[in-house]
C-alpha cells in the first residue's frame, strides 16, 4: 500500500545531542582502514587549521541513520522496514564532524514517492552543533520494495 | 595483542592541490580496498550497523542474497578515501554523494572483495571548489552510480 502523501514535511523534533568522541572516530577511522592522522593525531589537525581531530566524512552518518529511525518506526507512517533498501546518501559540510562536538538531528521528510510498486522516501536530517551551528545535512533515499508478484 | 587495522597503501607525502592548475580531467590516483569478512565485522562494530546481511551467510541468502554483502556504507567511505587523500584536508570535502547500485558480495575467504575506486576532476566550480566523479566499481562492474564530491581547493 503506497505510504501516506500527507507525511512529506513533516519534521520530527531535534534528537538528543550526541557527543562525537575521540577514540569513536578513531575507530571508525580504523574500520574503514584510514590512517590519515587528521583523524587521530590532534597536532595533525590543528596544522590543517582544525580545533581538534576531525571525523571522516561518513562518520555522521551513524548519527543521522539513528535519527531517521523516528521516520522508519513510526507507526502512523507505516514503512515496512524489512523491505527497505538504501537507494542514494548525499552530504553537504558547513564544516567536518570533529570530537567534542554535540550534535543533534532534526529530521524532515522530504518527499514520498511511489513508482513501480515500491515507496521511495527522502529523507534529510539537518546536524547542528551545541551553539546551533549546522555543521552538515544529510540526504537518505531509501526504497521500500513493494511486495513480490504473484 | 597487536591492533590490527584493514590493510592500506603507504601514504604518500603530498602537497594539497591548487586550484589554479587542477584541471578539468585531472585524473586522482585510483586505489583498491580489499574487503574481508574481517572488515564487515570490524565496520559493524564502528558503525554500529549490526544488519546480519552484512555478517550471517544463513541470513543473507534467507532473504534472497548471494551472500553477505558489504554495508554500502562502507563502499562510500573507501571511495571517499580516494578524494580526502588526493584533496590532503578531508575537512576540504564540502559535498559528498553516492546512488548504491549494486550489492558488494564477500565470499568466506582470506581474500574477500576488491572495491576499484577512480576518480577524476569533472567540473571547476566556483569559490576555488571542483567536482571529483568517483567511478566505483567491483569485479569490472559499477557498485555505486552517481558517484560525487565537491571539494575545495586552496
Amino acid at each position: 500500500m503506497a505510504l501516506d502523501q500527507s507525511f512529506v514535511g513533516r519534521s520530527y523534533p531535534p534528537t538528543d545531542p550526541y557527543e562525537v568522541g575521540r577514540e569513536k572516530i578513531r575507530e571508525f577511522a580504523r574500520a574503514v582502514g584510514d590512517d590519515n592522522p587528521v583523524y587521530a593525531d590532534t597536532e595533525a589537525a590543528k596544522a590543517l587549521g582544525h580545533p581538534d581531530v576531525i571525523a571522516p566524512p561518513t562518520f555522521v552518518f551513524a548519527i543521522t541513520y539513528r535519527a531517521a529511525g523516528q521516520v522508519v518506526e513510526d507507526p502512523q507512517l507505516g514503512l515496512d522496514y524489512s523491505r527497505v533498501v538504501h537507494g542514494d546518501q548525499k552530504f553537504s559540510y558547513t564544516r567536518p564532524v570533529r570530537a567534542g562536538d554535540r550534535l543533534t538531528v532534526t529530521t524532515t521528510i522530504e518527499s514520498i514517492k511511489s513508482m513501480a510498486g515500491n515507496d521511495i522516501l527522502d529523507i534529510r536530517g539537518e546536524v547542528h552543533d551545541e551553539a546551533g551551528e549546522h555543521v552538515v545535512t544529510a540526504w537518505t533515499k531509501l526504497v521500500a520494495r513493494g511486495p513480490e508478484e504473484a | 595483542m597487536t591492533e590490527q587495522t584493514a590493510p592500506t597503501a603507504p601514504r604518500p607525502t603530498h602537497r594539497r592541490p591548487a586550484y589554479d592548475t587542477t584541471e578539468v580531467g585531472t585524473e586522482l590516483p585510483a586505489r583498491t580496498f580489499p574487503v574481508t569478512r574481517e572488515t564487515l565485522v570490524r565496520y559493524a562494530g564502528a558503525s554500529g550497523d549490526f544488519n546480519p546481511i552484512h555478517w550471517s551467510e544463513r541470513f543473507a541468502k534467507g532473504v534472497g542474497l548471494e551472500n553477505v554483502i558489504a554495508h554500502g556504507m562502507f563502499t562510500m567511505a573507501e571511495a571517499a578515501r580516494v578524494v580526502t587523500d588526493w584533496a590532503g584536508d578531508p575537512g576540504a570535502v564540502v559535498e559528498y554523494g553516492v546512488r548504491f547500485t549494486r550489492q558488494v558480495v564477500v565470499p568466506d575467504d582470506d581474500e574477500g572483495a576488491l572495491i576499484e575506486v577512480a576518480g577524476k576532476v569533472a567540473a571547476k566550480l566556483d569559490d576555488e571548489k571542483v567536482r571529483v566523479d568517483l567511478t566505483v566499481t567491483c569485479d569490472g562492474k559499477k557498485v555505486l552510480g552517481m558517484a560525487r564530491a565537491v571539494v575545495r581547493l586552496g
